[in-house]
Formats: C-alpha cells, structure tokens, sequence
C-alpha cells in the first residue's frame, strides 16, 4: 500500500528532472514524462491487484500529531477509478503534446509543468486527510495557471491564466473554510472516519456553510454556472491541456468531490436545490452557447461545460443510481472529449485555423482523422452503438425516476437537442462541406503518433458502447460503493433497454437536433444580437476592477510615500488600541496597593528627576544636534546609573559601554549630517507633541499600573538552579549563556547581520563630510598627551576586559560587556593615531571575529548534540589549578567566547566602515603623519 | 518611588515619539535611542526596583528577579546595532537622495500624482 506515496511524490519529484533533462536535449522531456507516468500506472496497478478493494486501503503517517493531522492517502473504488483516467489520459496527452508542440515551444516547461499537475491531481483523488487533500486542490490550480500561460507572450493566455486562477483560487479557500468546518464538526480530518459521519453533519446547524462553501469550491474547479466563464477562455492553453486539464480530468475534480462527499452531504433539500440547480443551468447554457460558437475549441469548451453540468446535475439528484449514472457519463465523457480535443488540435495543427467558418471539406485530405472524429462526436451526441449514448439514456432515465412532472424531462431533452446539433456542426462545417479559399491547399494527415492517442480513446467509446457491463461494470460498481459508502445498487449497463421513454427521448433529440443544426443560420443570427452580448466576464471584469481600484484609493489614502504621516498614523492606531484596552478593563483597580513598594530616596529621585527634565529640554533643542546629542548620552548615563542603584550591575556596564561607543558613532555619523534642523511648521509640531504627550501619559500609566501590583516571578527557578546546574553564581550571566541560550544564539546573530549590512551600505559610498574641519583640530589630529595616555590604557584595558570575559559567569560581566570593552579600546587607538591607510585589514579581522564567534557558539550547542544532550545543553566542572585553586570551568563559557567574539567584531566592524569614510575624504589624508 | 520611575518612562516615551516624528533623519534617530532607554527600563521595572539585591548567588543574600535583566541586556546591545544600523541608513540616504529628510527629498505639501489619484479615485 505504500506504492501510494510514490504514485503520488512521483511525478513531483520527476518534473524538475524532466525540466532539467528537456533542456539540453528536447526530446528527452516527453520521454521521461512518459516513463514516469507508466511507472505511477504500474505502481497503481501493484497496488490495486491485491487489495481488496471492497473498502478502503489507508497508509499514513504521522504530520502534526498534536493536531491529528497525519500525511495520509487512501485507495478505493472511486480513487482508483480517477487516478486510472488520469494516467492513462495523460499518457496518450504526453504522447499527442509532443508532436504538438512547435519546435520553438520549450517542451522542458510544458511537460515539467505537466507533470506538476499529474502529481497533484493524483494527490487530490488519493488523499485520506483531507487538509492535504485542500493543498493538492491548490497545487491544481496553480500547475494549472502555468500551463494555459504556457505561450506567455498572448495577451489571451495570460489573461486566461489569471482569471482561471482567481476563480478557482478564490473557490479553493471557501473549500478549505468547508473542510475545516467539517473537521470542526466531526472531529476528524480523515476521510475514513469523516465519511462514516453523515448522520451528524447533517444534523449540525453548520451543514449549510459547509455545503455551501465546499460547493463554492466545487462550482468554480469544475466551471459550473454561475463560475463557468473562465473555462471557455481557459482555451489559450495549448490543446493538449485544454485536453486533458479542461475536460478530462482537473474540471472534473469538482466532480470529484461531489462523489466523495456524497454520503456526507447529499440527500438534502439544499444539495439538490443547488447542486441541481448549478448543474441544470450549466448544462442547458453550455449546450446552447456551444453551438454558436466558430472556434473548435470554444465550441468544445461549451460542450464540457455542458455535459459537466449534466453530471452535476445527475449527482443533485442525489439518488444512488443517479450516481451510477454519473460517474459512467464521467468515463465516457473524458474519452470522447479528450479525443476531440485533439481533432481540434490537428485540425489546428494541420491547416493554422480552428475557425468553422473558414473551414471545411478535410475529409478529403484526412480521411482516417475525420473518421475518428466522427466516432468520438456521434459518442458525444449519444448515437446508439458507443458509449455516449448508454450514460444518456441513464440520464434521462433518472431524470424521468425524480421528476414529478414533465418539465425537468422536457429541459433535458431541450439540452440534449443542442448537443446533438453542435456535434452535427463539429463534423459537418470542419470535415465536410466547401472550405474558405484562403485555406492551405496541400493539408494532410497528421503524423502517426498523433493520431494513435485519438484511436485508442476512440476505440474504447466503441468497445465501452458496445460491451458495458464487461468492460466498465466491475470498475463502476466498485466506484460506485466506494462513493455511497455503502454496497452498490443494482444497475444494469446493456445496450438495449427496450423501447421506453429515454429511448423516446433519444429519438426526439436526435431528430431536434438535426433541426436545429439545419436552422443554424437564421438562429446564429438571433443569437448575436440579442443572448450573444450577455457575458459573464463583463461583471466579473467590474467587480475586479472595483476591487483594485478600491484598494488602491485605500492605499493612498494612508500611502503618500511619506514617512511622517505614516508613523504619526501608526502611532495613533497603537493609542487607540491601548486606549481601548484601559477603557474596557475592569477586573481590578487600575492601580494597586503596592504591597513591596520602593522606599523613597531622595538623591535618586534627583537624579530621576534631572533625566526627565533634560530629555524634556531635547524636545526644544534638537535642532542643535550636537548638543542635543550630548545631552542624550547624559541621559543615558543616567540610565546606566539607575541600573546600578536598582541592582543591576551587568546592565549598568552594558549599558555604559553601549553608550560610550554609540556616542562615538554618531559623533562620526554627524559629521556627514547637517548640524542643524530646519524647523518645522508650528502646526505640525503641536499635533505631534499633544500625540507624544497622549502616548507618555499612557506609557507611564500603564507602567506605574503594572509595578504598583502584587508582584509574583518566576525568577526562584533560576536562582534555585543557577548555581546547581548552570554552574555560575552570576544568574543574569548563566540566564543569558545557559537557558536561554538558543535566544541568545539568535540576538548575535542578529549583532552579526546588522554588521555586514552595515558594511554592505557603506560599500562604495561618496560622502564629503558637510563641515569642513577646523584648522585647529586638523592640526591637533593627534594629541602627544592622549597618545601616551592612550598607550599606556591599552593593554590594561586589554586585561580588563579579559578579567570581565572571565568573571562573567560569577560576578557581573560576561562576553557582551567584555566584548564592548575590548571594542573600545581598539577603537580608541584608530581615534588618536589616526587611521591606517588601508582599513580592509581591519575590517577583514572584524569580520574573522564574528565568523569566530558564531562557530564558537554553535560549535559548542552542537557538541552537546554530538554527546546525546539537546542543542546548547551546557555542563560544568571544576578543575584545580595552581595557585589559583579551586575553578568552575562551564561549557556555557565558550558560548560567552562566542558572545564576546560577536559582539567585539561587531563593534569594530561597524565603527571601522564609518570611520574609514573619512579616510577616502581628501581633507583628513593630508593630516596622516608618521608616529 | 514607583511613581517616578513610571514618569521618567512617560517622558522619555513622549520626547522620543515626538522626536521619531520629525523630519530629519537624526532627530528620528536621536528618537529611537531614546524610546528604546523607555522600553529597556520598563522591561527592567518589570524585576521591580530592589535595592542591594544584586542576582549574584551569595551566602545569605536576597535577590533581585534576573530574567528581566538578562531580557534587558541583550535587549541593549540589539538596541545598539539597529541605532547603527539607522544611522547608516541616514548617511547612505544623504549619499544617495542628497537629503537628510526622511522623504528623501525636501518637504513638499505632497507629491502631485499621489494627491492626483487620491481625488480621481
């Protein structure tokens, strides 16, 4: 049973090599589609020779478990049934497209794409989960927009392609919304168990959305009224996919699913309003437009439309003999139309035409072609002898077993009237009958190997008419009591019935429709002017236009391309969101008893009161952006301090030494910046500042609210477990390296791609810098003083941020800071002796340092892999050294080596590039003196 | 205390709005830094404000909460690298635009097409 999985990833995984092989050499793409498509068949064939198809044979494994989502397919009657029509359809289609295709089409493409599609359609009738079945349902649609595209450069085809797309786009998430809710419903999403559920869903008050949104799904994949109007334009797709995607098989994944639904979901007044319905107008509208159009294909486009409307509307009767009844009409069609399709495409092939009016008189020069197409046409008009005929008459059958009156038979028969006289016209206006003069005189026959694939279908619509029972009967009864879920009925397939009412029927279409053909004229002309200039896709074109326009003046509205007005409608969103969420909270008091509250001290409240006072003054002064920027780094000081008042000491140093080098960033940075702000316009500055204002006030309501609570941590588990299994007295430090590991894994990561991209800007880049140097500084480039300071600083700088590296995990400090240090005081040295010419050399090592310390880090998450323990588990010991005595050596600390690498390469790199501008600029070369 | 410390988060939360809705690329810049000092201390006020109570494992010591701090520290050194990273940003924009406007280009009322196509639609 496993062979499933392989009929299904098969072709998925055949495409690309087709696709690769195609391309260096043309004819192997159609051959190793045709290889893979007989190797699905004789894995199908293992799989169901064995197996006792009388109920359904299940392999799955497990996908999301905890869900109970599994990755599951399934083989029953029905399965099997539209898998074999898809393979051997596609077989003679990969056969026909080769010869098909001109010789500038890339056969690589089509046949890779086609293969796409083969997959998922196998995956769509194979599926138990039906979660997968929706994903292959969607793999459908869009291997299908590759392929009626297939000719890019026609205007119809990528329009076509879109709008098929759309249309069966928009059905397939309404099905996806219909399945969850049937999953919601019965609790399951597989098949075995959801089709034993009948009873329930239809009891359920959500039967309705259910049905309606499966159906949507439905009605737009197989292009039933009022979704139908993308299949005729579907058409631009080369023949062989309008062969076998749009008549033979992917339309009739709908279909599909109506039969696989069926004991779920049928047998209601609803699924026969509206599953008859769709299918009733599809079939009488298909039939009837069908016949006046001039294209082949488009007239066959109608005629799938039609006789797809037929099945729906045999499954809306929802009787298990209507089922029967549909499904052969199923067989039946997808020979006689795929084969058709075909003619059409020699027809095409032969004489650069597929317009009826144009044509005429090819049975002269094709005489084994016209032939054939007449067999195929007179089973599509349901003469007696082939198999068109046998599914009619069941047809009119059932239709005549539920229809109280005689309106529906009288419909019917109506429906089958013009199909019978656009088949005449098919035959007729193209094989017979006198041609345009501007047609090419020397047509002939199409080469051998087009033809064979027309001559197999259409000796099985012969062989299918005139031994039912024998050749189809077995497959259809297990199709059949696969799709009810229960035993068959007893049908019977044979030839003659006796003369009853269907034969009537029959007669009088045949008759009707010989009429009508011969009225053709007078009719095509009544047509034109009046039903003719109904269409579909006028609405369909508005509605989409209304769309995008809709969304366009939306996007305007809010998307001028200007950066102040978005942040200040952002923000206001996010006020009111926040504002909304105060107004509607009334569990508690918004502010608690503060049972732990800070005590008051007054030299803090000074200092906290002097942060406030110069962060409000920046508001004033930030036009003078060196003041104002130092004014903010006092700021942050003073958040370093706070840091230290409150017991934070890992935050302080962090904080100071960000702040140290983030100063000097944007000292450089400024340099290349104007020195001063044009001010804005008054207007603008009040609405922002009563906006920063409302945000303030919410920002410290809302954290005084949430400090002034009963306070209840989880910060006992690390302080329990820090020393006992993170081995490291410092918590912040053995937080950061050990148990969150993995986040802090990703945050250098991060410090690692804001480096390179930095780098990466700044590569190439032309800057004079705004303000000249003045002289005095040119000259005092490099003061003696700070050079002898800066030497002597260095090593013991050096030391210290070794000491802080070292120490981290048992007392405050630890790679980030360590590596900020480190940063420093390399960085200091570029300040006071100047640059060396070249700053790659730097630069590069930057670069070394971060590729060092992220393998430093991932090497030691991965070595605990390497010894059985989940990605970054760490281990400690304690080693006896020398004088030293008694240390605690943690794994963790090579992960802070590799935080620390990071983030110093990071540093330096970041400053190094900025830095480096000023050394391309002419001004700052001439003050390089020797040291 | 509590109370204050919720104030010098309000302050520095409205300054560095008000400052990101400015114009010119530095002031915004200037802005961020000083709304991500807002968020690193409201993060940090989470641990609630102990005194003497450092989380370094001692004999008989009380402790502060150390997840906010460790939240905290990475959360300022990733502070640090986007601050660099928008400062760049501004200074390859001048390289590229010629402006340090935040548009790109000098104030204008709005772009002509835009308020074009806002009244056509």
């Amino acid at each position: 049973m496993s062979s499933l999985i392989a009929i299904v990833l098969l072709p998925f995984f055949g495409a690309p090599f087709v696709a690769w092989l195609g391309a260096r050499w043309r004819p192997a793409a159609a051959g190793v589609a045709v290889l893979i498509t007989l190797a699905c068949l004789l894995l199908l064939g293992i799989a169901a020779w064995g197996a006792d198809l009388s109920h359904a044979q299940v392999v799955s494994f497990s996908w999301i478990p905890l869900i109970g989502l599994d990755f599951a397919f399934r083989l029953d009657g029905l399965s099997l049934l539209f898998s074999g029509i898809i393979l051997i359809i596609g077989l003679l289609i990969v056969i026909y497209a080769q010869y098909y295709l001109a010789t500038e089409d890339s056969t690589a493409r089509f046949f890779a794409s086609l293969m796409l599609f083969m997959g998922a359609m196998l995956g769509i009738v194979l599926s138990e989960n039906l979660i997968q079945l929706v994903i292959f349902w969607e793999l459908t649609s869009l291997s299908s927009f590759l392929l009626i595209s297939f000719w890019q450069h026609r205007q119809e085809a990528r329009t076509g392609a879109r709008m098929a797309l759309t249309l069966t786009g928009l059905g397939g998430l309404a099905l996806l919304g219909g399945v969850l809710l049937l999953g919601h419903v019965v609790g399951s999403y597989n098949l075995s168990v959801v089709l034993n559920a009948g009873e329930v869903v239809k009891a359920s008050p959500l039967y309705l959305p259910i049905l309606i949104l499966i159906l949507l799904g439905v009605f737009t994949k197989s292009a039933q009224f009022p979704f139908h109007f993308w299949l005729p334009n579907a058409m631009a797709a080369p023949t062989p996919v309008s062969a076998y995607l749009h008549s033979a098989t992917m339309v009739k994944a709908g279909i599909f699913l109506l039969a696989r639904f069926f004991p779920l979901l049928a047998g209601t007044e609803a699924w026969v309003i509206l599953v008859g319905g769709a299918g009733l107008i599809t079939f009488l509208l298909g039939a009837y437009t069908a016949l006046f159009k001039h294209d082949l294909k488009g007239l066959l486009a109608y005629s799938t439309l039609s006789h797809l409307g037929l099945i729906t509307l045999l499954m809306g009767f929802g009787t298990p003999l209507a089922l029967v009844a549909g499904l052969f009409h199923l067989i039946n069609h997808a020979t006689f139309k795929a084969s058709l399709f075909m003619v059409a495409g020699i027809v095409d092939h032969e004489t650069g035409t597929r317009d009826m009016r144009r044509l005429g008189g090819l049975a002269r020069h094709m005489p084994r072609t016209t032939l054939l197409a007449i067999i195929a046409a007179s089973a599509m008009a349901g003469v007696p002898l082939l198999n068109g005929f046998l599914s009619k008459e069941m047809f009119f059958t059932e239709a005549l077993d539920v229809s109280a009156g005689w309106g529906l038979p009288l419909l019917v028969t109506l429906g089958a009237v013009f199909s019978v006289a656009y088949s005449i016209r098919f035959i007729h206006d193209t094989f017979f009958g006198e041609p345009s003069p501007d047609l090419p005189t020397h047509i002939h026959e199409p080469p051998l190997m087009m033809r064979i694939p027309v001559m197999i279908l259409v000796v099985a619509c012969l062989a299918v008419g005139l031994a039912p029972a024998l050749l189809v009967g077995g497959i259809l009864n297990l199709s059949v009591s696969a799709a009810l879920n229960a035993p068959a009925p007893i049908f019977s397939l044979a030839l003659w019935h006796g003369f009853n009412t269907p034969l009537i029927m029959s007669m009088l279409a045949m008759f009707g429709g010989l009429v009508v053909y011969l009225a053709r004229r007078p009719l095509t002309r009544w047509h034109e002017q009046s039903l003719g200039r109904l269409n579909a896709k006028t609405p369909y074109n508005f509605v989409l236009r209304a769309l995008q326009l809709g969304s366009e003046t939306l996007t305007h509205a809010f998307d001028q391309g200007r950066l102040q007005p978005m942040v200040f409608w952002t923000l206001t969103t996010t006020l009111a969101a926040g504002l909304i969420g105060f107004l509607h909270f009334s569990a508690a008091p918004l502010f608690g008893s503060d049972p732990q509250a800070t005590p008051f001290d007054g030299i803090t409240a000074l200092g906290i009161i002097i942060m406030m006072g110069l962060a409000l003054s920046i508001a004033f002064i930030h036009a003078q952006r060196l003041i104002a920027l130092l004014v903010l780094s006092v700021i942050g000081l003073g958040v370093s301090l706070l840091f230290v008042r409150y017991s934070a000491p890992d935050l302080a140093l962090t904080q100071l030494s960000v702040e140290v080098v983030t100063l000097i960033l944007m000292l450089l940075a400024l340099r290349y910046l104007p020195q001063t702000s044009p001010p804005d316009r008054a207007k603008r500055r009040r609405l922002d500042a009563f906006l920063a204002s409302l945000i303030g006030a919410g920002a410290a309501t809302l954290t005084y609210a949430m400090m002034s609570r009963d306070f209840a941590s989880i910060a006992g588990y690390f302080l329990e477990n820090s020393l006992s299994q993170g081995g490291g007295h410092n918590v912040v430090n053995v937080i950061l390296v050990d148990f969150r590991g993995y986040d802090t894994f990703g945050e250098i990561s991060v410090l690692a791609l804001a480096a390179l991209g930095i780098y990466a800007l700044l590569q190439g880049i032309k800057l004079p810098p705004l303000t000249p140097p003045p002289i005095a500084t040119a000259r005092l480039a490099h003061p003696m003083l700070l050079q002898t300071a800066s030497q002597l600083l260095l090593p013991m700088t050096l030391l210290f941020g070794a000491y802080i590296l070292l120490r981290g995990h048992n007392a405050p400090g630890g790679g980030f800071i360590a590596g900020l240090i480190v940063a420093s005081a390399i960085l200091l040295q570029l300040i006071t002796y100047g640059l060396p010419a070249d700053g790659r050399a730097l630069s590069a090592k930057a670069h070394g340092a971060i590729a060092l310390g992220l393998l430093l880090a991932l090497g030691t998450g991965l070595a605990s892999i390497v010894l059985g323990y989940p990605f970054l588990t760490s281990t400690f010991t304690h080693i006896r050294l020398p004088l030293i005595g008694d240390v605690e050596v943690a794994s963790a600390m090579m992960f802070d080596f590799g935080v620390f690498f990071v983030v110093m390469g990071t540093a330096i790199l970041m400053l190094n590039r900025i830095i480096h501008l000023q050394a391309e600029e002419p001004h700052t070369v001439t003050t390089k003196e020797p040291h | 205390m509590a109370i204050l410390f919720a104030l010098l988060i309000g302050v520095l939360t409205a300054i560095g709005v008000y400052l990101s809705l400015r114009a010119q690329t530095f002031p915004v810049v200037m802005g961020l830094t000083l709304l991500s000092y807002a968020v690193n201390l409201f993060l940090f006020g989470t641990g609630r404000l102990a005194s003497n109570a450092a989380a370094v494992i001692e004999p008989h010591a009380t402790y502060t909460d150390p997840l906010p701090q460790a939240l905290v520290l990475t959360a300022i050194v990733i502070a640090f690298a986007m601050t660099a990273f928008v400062i760049v940003l501004a200074l390859k924009t001048r390289a590229e635009l010629g402006s340090d406007h935040v548009d790109g280009a000098a104030d204008q009322p709005a772009p002509p097409t835009a308020a074009h196509k806002n009244t056509s639609c």
